[in-house]
């Protein structure tokens, strides 16, 4: 029996919380997404790892491995990223304001920026395919030892963030627009907004450190 | 992107812009030729937009001590786990002859040679 | 706080099934954990047997070489990963935590729930890919989990899916203990029990995505040959062992942490004195969580990383026994002209100090580098592991599970049966792993299934041991699942007159904790400075 189903609320108004005062479960919350968050970095940090030590031991080849990646597209995906980010951060100030049509405009902003990411980022894979880097295709193998290690991590580290920005895009929108386009969030109720954006300014962080490491080696 | 929203987060703005331009000046040097240096450079770089994304767009500027903790932590273990495995692979020492070691060094400099004229060799993207 | 079973408590608030299932009380998810994790260790318990039969003999008993290395994998990851790594925080942490901090609740008793589910979902994974058993040990190693003609994908998944439920408990504990302890329950008034809580619930949260990750990244070696672990492809397979290590000598504090506390919280009720040294043992149980993440590599002296990081991690790993010794010391100093009550709980943390002093100091021997170089492999890291996880945590959580079990169900156990359950437990472990000392001394390699003829006795007493130590938990557990249907004993709220939050609401607790969030004004342990 769930406590939270028989209560009522009116939008701005925070759900109730049977054993916490709001801001408590405002506090509480956005404190428990920051803990989420830091198993995030950890998870991508085993990647990092990784590329780091086969870097440092196979700089040569992984090199030679990155040109195939392309810099400009990749610092465009990133300048995407990072202007979803500022959409996401001004949403969270419009939510603080109640400005719901605001927080629904910004959200669906940051959430096609997505969408052009992994766009971007489809034809890249799909090239990569072209010329039989992609760890699926049946002529990878025939690739030299330490390049396979590199498109490995490449679309392991890619793939898991590709992935990520889903989920954001996903979470943005269920717990975000859904509700703003309910005038749901106010002054005094504006959490999965700004958790929200916490998720996603997570996936922008990951690829501030993706694009560095992966295209521009050497 | 209309004035009217510049006026509500006008530091989200300018902290965008900050972004950008860091971002323009990473591929910038990385087209420069600084040998180890580059990395550094790149990761420093990244280093400061990562922080400037938490700090202004995820206000951890304005969050306890608590979160800011907790926000570390993952950097912490993430050098721990690096230098951890940094201090074995690249200080191993290779139990076979010094012929054996020599001859594998000059097979790994051919292909990557090879490697390096084939990639040259097909058509430039 | 009334005495009588009838009365409105947690357990019949609403009693339908679907209640149960859907429950989002903190005090009902911890039995949900429990009859899961007990079933999952009895389970375990059978692999362990099946193992110690067939070494009861040299030669092959039942089972061949190949059905041996399954057998000890599925012991392995069984009672790792389904029972002992839940283990006290999922049944004890769960249901004490709120007690003892004066809230209704943890903070997202919705997400409690998913993470019992998780788990659930975890355990019906592995238990699926007995269809084509895992036989790599429970560590999984590359190159041989790569290559290897069994469910290592779906194994992995399920220790990933697990991994879930881990951490987001872990999360959920971190914060309920920095927003709900109730007025004047400050940071150093909390239980010991509490703050070894949130030591392992934050190696929970930043350990387990490392493991979950390299699970992840295997199963992706395995599925596409990706080339980070496998050396045919360029990769290293000691980078697994790194990866697969830094979480999971972490995992033994989360073992063993919740334990200490439990010890903390049972030997001063019946010594009847304030625990020893109250702020050391904050700061060691912190301590260990820290420094346990310096060691990992302790693991893999003979894998063949450098001579520098075997020196390193070996220096390191002294450090960590220093905070354990401490709590030794100061939980002997705690009973130290303590008026002792030998209870069945007093009894089984007795037997931790002494289990766990044995299982500190044969790690003491581990961590020195020379003698791992020797022992590692051999039937004397088996022995210290498992007075570390049997002696130490397992015993930790029989002792919780019988010093609350009047909170938990309002009713008292029968104490003869329940102290020869200790009795067969401690004779039976003894009997198993003590020998096993001796057998590593002497080169008997683990995971073998054959040995030479000179290990022939060891074996088989160890085996006898193993089926003694089956029966006494039998006992013990049987004992209190006879008393919790059976008995007619009513505890009263507070049987040891001891000194808690969780002490002060009725036995068995109403659905909200307390009638009147509490207000703290008492240090915990005061026995002896008040009407106690």
């Amino acid at each position: 029996m769930t406590a939270h189903s028989t209560h009522e609320v009116s939008p701005g108004d925070p759900p109730y919380v049977h054993h916490m005062d709001s801001k408590t479960a405002y506090e509480a919350a956005k404190f428990g997404m920051w803990l989420f968050l830091a198993t995030e970095l950890l998870l991508f940090g085993v990647m990092f790892c990784s590329f780091a030590v086969y870097r440092a031991m196979y700089l040569d080849i992984f090199h030679v491995a990155s040109q195939h990646l392309s810099k400009p597209i990749g610092a465009f995906n990133t300048a995407v990223l990072l202007f979803s980010s500022y959409m996401a951060a001004a949403a969270v100030d419009d939510a603080k304001k109640g400005n719901n049509q605001g927080v629904t405009k910004k959200l669906w902003g940051t959430i096609l920026c997505g969408l052009v990411f992994l766009l971007v980022k489809s034809y890249e894979y799909y090239d990569k395919w072209q010329h039989e880097l992609f760890p699926l295709h049946p002529n990878f193998s025939k690739n030299f030892a330490h390049y396979k290690s590199f498109f490995g991590l490449y679309f392991c580290m890619s793939g898991i963030h590709a992935l990520h920005v889903i989920i954001g895009m996903f979470v943005l929108w269920f717990y975000g627009v859904r509700k703003s386009s309910k005038g749901r969030f106010s002054s005094r109720y504006f959490t999965p907004v700004e958790l929200g954006a916490l998720y996603w300014h997570l996936v922008d962080l990951i690829w501030i450190y993706l694009f560095p490491l992966l295209y521009l080696v050497g | 992107m209309s004035t009217h929203e510049e006026h509500h987060s006008p530091s989200h703005f300018f902290i965008l812009g900050v972004l950008l331009f860091l971002t323009v000046v990473t591929v910038g040097v990385a087209y420069v030729d600084m040998g180890n240096f580059n990395i550094i450079v790149a990761m420093f770089v990244a280093s400061i937009k990562a922080l400037l994304v938490a700090v202004f767009f995820m206000h951890l500027k304005f969050e306890d001590g608590i979160t800011r903790f907790f926000a570390s932590v993952p950097i912490l273990l993430l050098a721990i786990m690096i230098g951890g495995v940094f201090i074995d692979n690249p200080l191993r020492v290779d139990p076979r002859a010094p012929e054996q070691i020599t001859q594998e060094k000059m097979k790994y400099k051919k292909e990557v040679e090879e490697l390096k004229a084939r990639e040259h060799g097909e058509a430039h993207h | 706080m009334s005495e009588s079973h009838n009365s409105k408590n947690y357990l019949n608030h609403e009693t339908t099934l679907w209640s149960w299932l859907t429950t989002v009380d903190h005090k009902r998810i911890a039995l949900l954990y429990l009859f899961s994790l007990v079933t999952f260790f009895f389970i375990g318990g059978v692999a362990a047997l099946m193992i110690r039969t067939e070494l009861a003999y040299p030669g092959t008993q039942i089972m061949s070489a190949d059905s041996y290395n399954r057998w000890f994998t599925m012991h392995g990851v069984i009672m790792i990963f389904l029972f002992i790594v839940p283990g006290i925080p999922a049944v004890m942490g769960n249901f004490l935590l709120p007690l003892m901090i004066g809230a209704k609740d943890v903070a997202f008793p919705r997400l409690n729930l998913m993470s019992y589910y998780i788990y659930v979902i975890g355990a019906v994974m592995a238990v699926m890919s007995l269809s084509a058993p895992v036989d790599t040990g429970w560590t999984f190693y590359a190159p041989h989990s790569i290559q290897t003609q069994s469910a290592v994908i779906l194994m992995t998944a399920a220790a990933f899916v697990l991994g879930f439920s881990s951490i987001l408990t872990g999360l959920n504990f971190i914060v309920t203990i920095h927003k709900l302890r109730a007025p004047g329950m400050y940071w150093m008034r909390l239980p010991i029990f509490v703050w070894t809580i949130y030591a392992t619930s934050v190696i929970q949260v930043v350990a387990t995505p490392v493991v979950g990750m390299t699970l992840l990244l295997l199963l992706f070696e395995r599925a596409f040959g990706v080339g980070i672990f496998d050396a045919t492809k360029g990769g290293d397979p000691v980078l697994f062992e790194h990866l697969f290590w830094f979480y999971s000598h972490p995992v033994v504090y989360i073992m063993v942490l919740p334990a200490f506390g439990i010890v903390g919280e049972i030997i001063p009720v019946f010594s009847r004195k304030p625990l020893f040294g109250y702020k050391i043992m904050v700061i060691s149980s912190v301590g260990i969580a820290a420094v346990g993440f310096l060691v990992w590599a302790h693991h893999m002296f003979v894998s063949g990383i450098s001579d520098t990081s075997a020196a390193v991690f070996s220096i390191l790993t002294f450090g960590v026994a220093i905070p354990t010794a401490i709590k030794v010391f100061n939980w002997i100093s705690t009973m130290y002209r303590g008026s002792i009550t030998f209870s069945t709980p007093m009894l089984y943390a007795m037997a931790f100090v002494f289990l766990f002093m044995i299982a500190g100091t044969t790690g003491g021997y581990l961590a020195v580098l020379a003698v791992d170089v020797y022992f590692h492999d051999t039937y004397f890291v088996v022995a210290h592991f498992h007075y570390t996880i049997q002696g130490g945590a397992v015993i930790g959580l029989v002792a919780a599970l019988h010093h609350w079990f009047p909170k938990i169900t309002g009713k008292m156990y029968h104490e003869g049966t329940a102290n020869l359950g200790w009795l067969l437990v401690m004779f039976g472990f003894n009997l198993t792993f003590l020998p096993q000392f001796v057998l590593g001394f002497h080169g008997m390699p683990r995971r073998y299934y054959d040995y030479l003829p000179q290990f022939a006795d060891l074996h088989f007493i160890s085996t006898i041991g193993a089926y003694i130590n089956a029966l006494g938990y039998s006992f013990a557990f049987l004992n209190l699942l006879y008393a919790w249907i059976f008995s007619r004993k009513l505890a009263g709220d507070n049987p040891y007159n001891a000194i808690g939050l969780e002490w002060m609401t009725s036995s068995p607790p109403i659905h909200e904790n307390f009638e009147v969030t509490p207000v703290v004004d008492f240090e915990p342990y005061s026995y002896g400075t008040k009407a106690h």
